[in-house]
């Protein structure tokens, strides 16, 4: 087969969705660092958003799975600790998503602008943590609803 | 003493504070005082994990003879850990387990940022990504230890209790050796000496705000951090931690 462009394999990635967040993919997440071609081996370098989250061998079996489909033979995932990651490389696009997924996106200020339901700016924290280790929980107090805000790192 | 051996003990001693700690922490699964602290508390844990991958990781990798992270938390005995007697330390009550959280998170605040800037490359990197965790730790479990502290006349008092019996595990955190010696020498790690009036002036402040009494004795337990006499508990927790991998050697999923 002749090589797909890596401008190709950046818009395949963009086509495999976040596991635990599937409206954003994973270049919206800014978690792919970079696509080469070795030789005739594909080399993707992944960071993980947090060392111990348990869905990073997850997601490169994603990779791996969507990359064998679109017929890529030879395959090396790396593993790419520096910079580390930051919620900086989430993308426009990505952030907008979240938001219209009822996940406040984060902001420099340590604490979500508004609540991503119905708007209110009249919010409290319940929680550092949340559901996963990107994410905590803050309520409404405007309209009583909880909501998950993505932790500014 | 040479720079990879002292390396790989520095290595080790961290990844064994993140792997022992981590695990303490994790006890707490589904059984904390409310569902938010449960989930906050697993997430720490998940954190301390992660960090324990990365150094545990480079000891491996610095030793040379192809032992895995897993291989080092699972298939070391208690006198090989080289974690500080404090992270060992039985959860108690939530009370004790953030006081012990905080004053392990405030230590690793101030040492991480530090060990960023190292030009070892690999040292800098796992802590880079270990800083920005741990400074999300230190602003919790400081929270909660002022939260907790300045309360109710209840919680103060077990607050209060906490620091009493966790107090003399503070001053092993200090302790050195030939090892760290070397590598401050060497300029890869900063001589934990030149960090320790920074620590107690963040706990003491902490602490204050927290209205406990700061004891002033300077006791200190030693025997983690260079394996020599570890507490009793250090042995339950790994029969807990390392049963499957003993029961079934290369069990994996």
């Amino acid at each position: 087969m002749t090589r797909p462009s890596t401008e190709q394999v950046w818009e395949w990635l963009d086509q495999v969705p976040d596991p635990e967040i599937p409206v954003i993919s994973l270049v919206d997440l800014g978690i792919i660092r970079d696509v080469a071609w070795m030789g005739d081996t594909l080399e993707i370098s992944v960071t993980p958003t947090y060392s111990g989250c348990p869905a990073t061998s997850f997601i490169n079996m994603e990779i791996e799975t969507a990359m064998r489909g679109h017929g890529i033979q030879r395959l090396a995932l790396k593993r790419q600790l520096a910079p580390a990651w930051t919620t900086d490389w989430l993308s426009e696009k990505g952030i907008a998503k979240l938001e219209e997924y009822g996940i406040a996106p984060p902001q420099p200020a340590g604490g979500p602008a508004r609540c991503p339901h119905c708007g209110g700016t009249h919010l409290e924290r319940i929680s550092q943590f949340g559901s996963t280790p990107c994410k905590a929980q803050w309520r409404c107090t405007d309209c009583l609803e909880p909501f998950d805000y993505f932790k500014c790192i | 003493m040479e720079l990879n051996e002292a390396l790989e003990r520095f290595a080790l001693r961290m990844g064994d504070n993140t792997l022992i700690l981590g695990h303490r922490v994790s006890e707490w699964c589904g059984h904390s005082p409310v569902l938010e602290e449960d989930i906050a508390l697993a997430n720490t844990a998940l954190d301390l994990i992660g960090q324990t991958q990365l150094w545990l990781g480079l000891a491996g990798e610095l030793q040379g003879n192809g032992k895995s992270a897993d291989d080092l938390a699972f298939l070391r005995d208690a006198w090989d850990f080289r974690n500080l007697l404090l992270t060992e330390l039985p959860n108690g009550d939530f009370g004790r387990t953030m006081m012990r959280q905080f004053l392990f998170d405030a230590w690793q605040s101030i040492l991480l940022p530090r060990l960023a800037q190292s030009p070892d490359a690999r040292v800098a990197e796992i802590a880079a990504k270990a800083a920005k965790e741990a400074a999300y730790h230190v602003e919790r479990s400081a929270d909660t230890v002022v939260g907790l502290g300045d309360g109710t006349e209840e919680s103060h008092g077990y607050m209060q209790q906490a620091l009493a019996y966790l107090w003399p595990y503070v001053g092993e955190i200090f302790d050195t050796d030939e090892a760290d010696d070397c590598l401050a020498q060497a300029g890869v790690v900063p001589h934990f000496s030149t960090l320790k009036d920074e620590y107690y002036a963040l706990i003491t402040r902490v602490l204050t705000d927290a209205t406990l009494d700061v004891p002033q004795d300077d006791f200190a337990h030693r025997g983690g951090r260079d394996g020599m006499r570890h507490t009793e508990h250090l042995g339950h927790l790994l029969t807990q931690m390392q049963w499957l991998q003993r029961a079934y050697p290369g069990a994996n999923w």
